[in-house]
């Protein structure tokens, strides 16, 4: 039971749980599932009182049972005491303070990731401004390798999405071209499948190869099916660069999904035979966003946001190459507007970041979602000087599969250009070596000789 | 727009446009999208914008369910106007008190086989261009295999789980709902239909069979029918829906699937 006095009101938050919620910023979400704060007074004193609780709590008062959750069991059984030892005396409210410190600097924030709970990172971003959270997650800088080198300070990558409403393979290698000659697809080539079907993920992954290895590009592609069927395709020997997973940040979410932390081992333990890494083996890619658990009915009474922090929570133990959130993608049921999409993004990023994860960022809506690309430019923006690791390329912003709008093959060169970010080091090189942009991160005009168009016409 | 050539850097990749509708080859200026290709891009999403807050045209339903000689029930859903319809989709899914009252006055004493409802779902437009097209060609398929349908529904600002309390009212044997679906750049007027055998409040969408897409340039009004009309007849005959019904008896018949329907 915590309480906090404003005049003459006393707030009481019967556990942590409803203390977190009370203390979140409102979105349309913990509304629906009741757990929001009935007034502005009594969000600021659930943040007061946040901001009086010890770090150390959060070990002991768990906002979802041990003994049910293997999310929770994770969380707890993996805590590193040593590293947590710096921190242990905080409050949340000391934490932010210190978080904000030039004391808190990228060596020191990497000593202590393991000593963060899930809960203690979605607790501090709860009582912090955006510009808090962008600050803090600049600082961490987390780099992951398969075939490039990803998140390297001054670098911003990109995830060439090249869906097709039939998955054709000659409509997916249309796009896959566009977006090369766009420079974008160092992050990863990551398809969403029309239908999770084995034969056609491997009819995809079986192009993507061709391509990468034809054309010698420094990158990796993933088909973002079922951890499932990547594991069959796996045993028929199919190129299988990465293994893809939605998650969430309880075990009846990730039930919901049809997996477990038993499966997600098995899968990584599966990953790691393979050895198709060229300067590292960082092989799962995670999706998750806020309001997956409350959609499938599994939050617990947790709000959407510490629930998501959650899911950062089994990511790291997997050591993945990508995580991002698909911030918008869920609807406006849970995130309604451009604000609290804005504010959504920035927390994802910020709590990744602080547990350690290479995050970045689908920058996304659906069309009845209330916002536009204007909210969208904005939020590119901050991402980009936030340090997000890498966003979506899809060609004209338009995924004409998923039916939502996301970032374009513009947007990437127009966020490089206007904050002087470059690549990833070795996919830079080869797009210099393509003509594809100068070495100044320039785009070249196209030749019709290009060997990638020919290559399409062949 | 003259000397536009000057300014818009063009792709040389025109022709790998007829593959893929994707927004390939838009060519740049500087880094950026040309303004011919951002005004698409915005008229797209203003038709979209425009389908999610558009109403329903009750009248044209009326006059076409008349012409149909069948009679209808005018319901809401519990959303008191679409701002709480987008927020708070549990409301979607059920009526309103005064549509209960309705319902439970209309009740018949031995169950329909099968109740339609329509509702305007996230996209009225979708309804208002499509809904009647294919009930038109629907109805009859059904009529004339000895089907009994009950009072076709009329719903104002509701969800596909909203048949399951329409079809326990009537009270019938299976659930069919028309309503719009979410609505893309490409499809704002696309519309889908869910049936579920057993309705009843509480059913889940596995037990849901969807066909998906029915519009002119997706699934043709007939094929929808006609594969609508196939899965019904299953459904009745084997007394299930959802993932246990396949539809074998038309397996080449395309932008078929059952997917989840949290979205809607």
């Amino acid at each position: 039971m915590y309480h906090y006095s404003i005049k003459n009101h006393r707030y009481t938050f019967i556990d942590l749980k409803t203390l977190l919620a009370k203390a979140s910023p409102f979105r349309s979400g913990d509304a629906m599932a009741g757990l929001n704060a009935s007034s502005y007074e009594e969000r600021v004193a659930a943040q007061f009182c946040l901001a009086d609780i010890p770090l150390k709590n959060f070990l002991s008062e768990t906002v979802i049972p041990y003994e049910t959750d293997e999310v929770t069991r994770l969380i707890i059984d993996t805590h590193d005491k040593v590293a947590f030892a710096p921190i242990s005396s905080f409050t949340v409210g000391m934490f932010r303070d210190w978080l904000l410190s030039d004391a808190a600097d990228n060596a020191t924030l990497h000593l202590l990731f393991k000593g963060i709970t899930p809960e203690m990172a979605a607790a501090v971003s709860k009582l912090m401004r955006n510009q808090d959270l962008i600050l803090v997650a600049k600082k961490v800088e987390v780099i992951t390798r398969f075939r490039n080198t990803l998140g390297l300070k001054g670098r911003f990558s990109s995830r060439l999405q090249p869906n097709h409403p039939t998955d054709d393979l000659k409509g997916i290698a249309a796009s896959l071209i566009d977006g090369l000659l766009y420079a974008s697809g160092d992050a990863v080539i990551g398809i969403n499948p029309a239908t999770d079907n084995p034969a056609t993920t491997n009819a995809i992954l079986q192009m993507l190869d061709q391509v990468i290895s034809g054309f010698d590009i420094p990158t990796q592609s993933c088909v973002l099916c079922h951890l499932t069927t990547s594991l069959s395709l796996i045993n028929q020997n199919a190129p299988v660069d990465l293994i893809f997973q939605s998650i969430g940040g309880t075990e009846l979410t990730n039930k919901s999904f049809g997996v477990s932390l038993a499966l997600l081992q098995e899968a990584y333990e599966a990953g790691l035979s393979l050895k198709r890494g060229t300067v590292g083996n960082n092989f799962m890619y995670f999706e998750t966003g806020q309001g997956s658990s409350l959609s499938a009915n599994a939050h617990g009474g947790v709000d959407q946001q510490t629930c998501e922090a959650r899911a950062y929570g089994i990511a790291r133990h997997f050591n993945p190459l990508l995580v991002n959130s698909v911030v918008g993608f869920i609807g406006p049921e849970y995130l309604f507007d451009g604000k609290q999409i804005t504010r959504a993004a920035l927390e994802d990023h910020f709590c990744a970041k602080l547990l350690g994860l290479p995050m970045g960022m689908d920058i996304c809506y659906t069309n009845h979602a209330e916002t536009d690309q204007d909210d969208m430019d904005n939020l590119l923006l901050l991402m980009g000087i936030a340090g997000c690791n890498f966003i979506m390329g899809v060609p004209g912003a338009d995924d004409i599969m998923l039916n939502y709008q996301s970032t374009s093959f513009h947007d990437i060169v127009y966020l490089r250009k206007i904050l002087d970010l470059k690549p990833a080091p070795e996919f830079e090189a080869w797009l210099i070596g393509q003509q594809i942009i100068d070495s100044s991160g320039n785009l070249l005009p196209v030749q019709n000789s290009h060997p990638l168009l020919k290559y399409h016409r062949s | 727009m003259k000397g536009k050539q000057l300014i818009v850097q063009s792709d040389p990749w025109q022709a790998l446009r007829s593959v893929t509708d994707a927004r390939i080859a838009l060519g740049r200026t500087g880094v950026s999208i040309p303004l011919a290709e951002s005004l698409a891009f915005k008229l797209a999403h203003a038709n979209a914008r425009d389908a999610v807050y558009n109403l329903l045209d009750k009248e044209l339903l009326i006059e076409g369910i008349q012409k149909l000689q069948h009679p209808l029930l005018l319901l809401f859903s519990a959303a008191a106007n679409r701002q709480q319809y987008l927020q708070r989709p549990d409301y979607g899914r059920r009526l309103n008190e005064d549509s209960i009252k309705i319902m439970e006055q209309e009740k018949a004493d031995n169950p329909y086989d099968i109740c339609i409802s329509i509702t305007d779902g996230l996209s009225a437009t979708a309804v208002n261009n499509h809904a009647m097209q294919l009930l038109f060609l629907l109805m009859p398929l059904l009529k004339n295999a000895g089907f009994s349908i009950a009072p076709v529904c009329i719903i104002e600002q509701g969800r596909v789980a909203i048949s399951d309390q329409t079809g326990q009212l009537s009270p019938a044997s299976l659930s069919l709902i028309l309503l719009g679906e979410r609505p893309g750049l490409s499809s704002p007027d696309s519309l889908g239909a869910y049936l579920t055998f057993n309705p009843k409040p509480g059913n889940t969408d596995v037990l849901r069979n969807c066909i998906s897409n029915i519009r002119p340039g997706g699934l043709s009004f007939e094929l929808a029918a006609q594969k609508i009309f196939l899965l019904i007849k299953e459904s009745l005959r084997l007394k299930l829906s959802g993932i246990q019904l396949k539809d074998e008896s038309a397996p080449s018949l395309p932008f078929t699937q059952t997917k989840p329907t949290g979205l809607l």
